[in-house]
């Protein structure tokens, strides 16, 4: 108990400022609440729609809805949001909502109001509204339409205007025009009984002529289905779009070829952190093994020289790296003055894989030296001894016996190096190019550029679960105990 | 025997140094027979383990010639030299198992399968540790691991074994065991053993020939029972077995006795042995089982002396008194636990008796 005390500093630290953000970031991969917090009616009308072909289009009510929700959005400046939110599915929908949010306006919504007025004064009237949704059963039965009072008046009204705007009217039409005779008069309200009886006399002014007058898009069944798609709360379209598939007419399929790009990222991500892993083990091999086996003094003094990058910024060695690299850099200049390279056709050796290769390999080296290092000196000398009294040459000596007391460490190192390799973001960054970047550029992109961070989070989440996996079979197949770092 | 049997192998003036200053060996000369079991022995830093790396070809002598069956290996790697070897952490291959340990040196030899599995079911009879062929070295006891290096050192049939201190991590009571069974191996086999040990005990009981070294040096070198009874300088009678010192001044000397003033004032005769003339400073040595307490014991010619008891110990098999003997109160004395035995008393004063020639006179 006194021990937890102990630690419940840093606990809450770490809890706060890594597990929470961390966690946080994973729900924002699967989390939707975009379309359904700012279109709440529109995404429960749309739930019972299934388009059969290219003309079956929602229903009135469904633009009815809408009308309802966007007003409201305008009135609160959030229904861009919804827009940038589907444009990340469907290119061009933020613009189809940008514009009819400035339309809006011009909707002619009046008869929707005089439709109700006309039939009993009391409709134009704040407080008999009031009361009518106070009543319990009647808000269950009208939903769109006692949130929409409900909104109007928090957001809308003002003590000068005594009766609602229009979109109230709206949203009471797709409410009462949705309920059954019966049901209507079981509330046994009189006005509510009259207005249900005539209500498809408002299917002249059709709210979704409006909207498909105004910009013919909104005709367009894709648009709606985007809509449908992403109005639940939680969703797997950005784990599909993290591997190159999206949710078409006829369930998951490919994206167009054109648009895969993260299947190729994460292979390329992974082969070339393997590329760097293994070029890791075979430099860093033989100077852990001169390391553990210099006398001290000389040991201590390689071993400087190899910590050494970790005392200079990681910009300044990655920059370093592009001087040496590039076209005009100190490598080529080399290459051309002996002559191995011709003037005109210096070799291309940085922003691309190679670079990234070369640069992460130097930046990543230390971490396979060092629980190389330690577990070559953890191995007596006296094991190669009885190798050689036994009759074995220097080299199998060292290959069948000291090599595989070496495997740990190699095994360490590798889980090290891999793992950071696959995370790396900076050094692709600069020295990768465009065909030399990982995954982690492209989450990056969606953080801080694209703020797509639903993608984000699930191509990180993805990476997370593909290092976890991996972490996992080679505990299965080489044993976490037997990983030593020192 | 011939003169290579002899000399089966040969240190011929063999100096090592590690740093270019220091000496580790110094001048070292020993030839050792073909099938002999030598022990070298001596205390932590003396170069015993120098001297057997050197053997084996993991060091190379700074200076002098070792030879092997007639033939300088100064210049052949150590895996051509076909020498068995037993470290004294085993050094088995903790990759490997006890199977595949002993197959290795086989394997190398680019053996076939079932000479190698015959071979190794032979030497695993061997050290009797056939069940335990498909374990790991560490799920084995040190006894074991032991015998596993031991058969392994063995298993390609060298002529010429090294064991560096192998049973110095053992209880005392698996190494008396591992001794004899060693012992019996080398009996049986007739292999050529350098063995290296500090412990003074496992030398005499196992060995031919034991060489005491010192500093670089070999101090003496000698069967057991020699090295016991007749040890050349006070190093080698301090090192080897327990024994008591008496210093003084040479008073007079002449070829086989010398009068030695002690220190209280007493004289005393002894054998010299490594003192030349009077006026020198020595050391006598009287070994504890050689001093008589009962004067009816000691024979005729005895020297006598008056010593007080200051301790009593009763050991089973023999008592053990210290006494205060001429100003030396470390003065041990064993005597038989026979029934005729006295038993002494702390502050009595009694006499206490030895012959001149178990009396030797050593160099200071
Ligand atoms: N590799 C080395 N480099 C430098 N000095 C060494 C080396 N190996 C041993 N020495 C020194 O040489 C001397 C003799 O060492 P050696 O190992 O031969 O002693 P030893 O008689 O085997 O002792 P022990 O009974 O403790 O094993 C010691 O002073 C030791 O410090
Ligand atoms: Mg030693």
């Amino acid at each position: 108990m006194r021990a937890l005390l102990l630690i419940a500093p840093l606990l809450a630290f770490v809890l706060i400022t890594f597990v929470m953000p961390i966690a946080d970031m994973l729900f924002r991969s699967v989390e939707n609440g975009i379309v359904s917090d700012i279109l709440p009616r529109t995404s429960a009308a749309i739930k019972d729609w299934n388009s059969q072909g290219v003309d079956d289009l929602p229903h009135e009510n469904v633009y009815r809805n809408l009308l309802v929700d966007l007003t409201i959005a305008v009135k609160r400046r959030t229904q861009t949001r919804v827009g940038s939110r589907l444009n990340y599915e469907a290119a061009g929908i933020s613009s189809s909502f940008r514009r009819v949010g400035r339309g809006l306006r011009s909707f002619n919504t009046e008869p929707y109001s005089n439709y109700f007025i006309h039939q009993d004064e009391n409709w134009g009237d704040t407080g008999y509204l009031e009361q009518l949704f106070s009543n319990p059963r009647i808000s269950a039965a009208l939903p769109s339409s006692a949130s929409a009072f409900r909104t109007w008046q928090t957001d809308f009204s003002s003590d000068q205007i005594i009766t609602p705007d229009d979109f109230v009217f709206v949203a009471l039409a797709s409410d009462l025009s949705t309920l059954a005779n019966d049901k209507v008069s079981d509330l046994g309200i009189d006005s509510l009984r009259t207005a249900h009886a005539d209500i498809d006399q408002l299917s002249t002014s059709s709210i979704k002529h409006m909207f498909i007058e105004f910009d013919k898009n909104w005709g367009d069944v894709n648009l709606w289905k985007t809509i449908k798609t992403f109005s639940p709360r939680y969703t797997d379209g950005y784990f599909l779009n993290a591997v190159d598939l999206k949710r078409g007419i006829d369930g998951v399929e490919r994206r167009d070829q054109s648009e895969r790009i993260y299947l190729v990222l994460f292979v390329r991500t992974a082969v070339m952190s393997l590329t760097i892993t293994v070029l890791c083990i075979l430099l860093g091999y033989p100077v852990a093994y001169l390391l553990a086996h210099l006398p001290l003094r000389k040991a201590n003094l390689l071993l400087i020289l190899v910590l050494l990058p970790f005392w200079t910024s990681l910009l300044v060695r990655t920059s370093a790296w592009k001087v040496l690299l590039q076209q005009e850099g100190v490598i080529n200049d080399i290459l051309v003055t002996i002559g191995l390279v011709d003037d005109a056709a210096r070799l291309v050796m940085i922003n691309n894989q190679f670079g990234t290769i070369v640069a992460m390999s130097h930046i990543l080296l230390p971490f396979m030296i060092l629980p190389l290092y330690s577990v070559m000196k953890t191995i007596p000398p006296s094991y190669i001894r009885a190798a050689r009294s036994l009759g074995a040459t220097p080299f199998t000596a060292f290959w069948r016996v000291y090599f595989p007391q070496s495997l740990p460490g190699i095994g360490a190192g590798s889980v090290l190096v891999f793992i950071l390799a696959v995370g790396y973001y900076i050094t692709p960054e600069l020295v990768g190019g465009v065909k030399g970047t990982f995954i982690s550029n492209r989450i990056a992109y969606h953080i801080s550029s694209s703020l797509n961070w639903g993608l984000g989070a699930a191509l990180g989440t993805l990476l997370l679960v593909a290092v976890l996996i991996l972490y996992w079979v080679y505990d299965r197949i080489v044993g976490i105990d037997n990983v030593k770092l020192g | 025997m011939t003169e290579s049997d002899n000399e089966f192998v040969c240190f011929k003036n063999v100096q090592k140094s590690y740093d270019g200053k220091i000496l580790v060996v110094k001048d070292l000369n020993l030839s050792i027979g073909r099938g002999e079991f030598l022990t070298m022995l001596g205390p932590s830093g003396s170069g015993k383990t120098t001297c057997l790396l050197m053997l084996a070809g993991f060091e190379t002598a700074t200076h002098g010639q070792i030879l092997l069956d007639g033939k300088t290996i100064n210049n052949i790697p150590p895996h051509k030299r076909g020498i068995g070897m037993v470290f004294q952490n085993y050094a088995l291959f903790p990759h490997m198992s006890v199977e595949e340990n002993l197959s290795f040196p086989l394997e190398v030899r680019s053996m076939g399968r079932s000479m190698r599995e015959q071979k190794v079911k032979h030497a695993l009879d061997m050290v009797q540790m056939s069940e335990f062929a498909t374990r790991r070295p560490s799920q084995l006891s040190g006894g074991q691991q032991q015998r596993i290096a031991l058969a392994r050192a063995l298993v390609f049939e060298p002529e010429l074994v090294l064991m560096d201190e192998p049973l110095g991590a053992l209880d005392k009571q698996l190494r008396e065991h591992m001794q004899f069974e060693i012992k019996h191996l080398h009996e049986r086999l007739k292999v050529t053993v350098v063995y290296v040990t500090h412990d003074q005990t496992e030398a005499l009981t196992m060995s031919d020939r034991v060489a005491v070294f010192d500093d670089g040096i070999i101090q003496q070198l000698a069967s057991p029972d020699t090295l016991y009874e007749e040890p050349i300088n006070s190093f080698v009678a301090q090192f080897v077995g327990e024994n008591n010192t008496l210093t003084g001044v040479v008073e007079k000397i002449d070829k086989s006795s010398a009068t030695v003033r002690l220190d209280s004032g007493d004289m005393i005769s002894a054998m010299p042995v490594n003192i030349h003339k009077s006026g020198e400073r020595t050391q006598v040595s009287i070994r504890p089982e050689r001093v008589e307490t009962d004067m009816k014991r000691l024979p005729e010619g005895g020297y006598t002396i008056s010593a007080e008891v200051l301790e009593f110990i009763y050991m089973g098999d023999v008592f053990r008194t210290r006494l205060k003997v001429a100003g030396n109160d470390d003065f041990i004395v064993k005597s038989r636990n026979s029934p005729d035995q006295s038993r002494l008393t702390p502050g009595e004063t009694i006499k206490i008796g030895w012959l001149p020639q178990d009396c030797r006179a050593l160099d200071a």
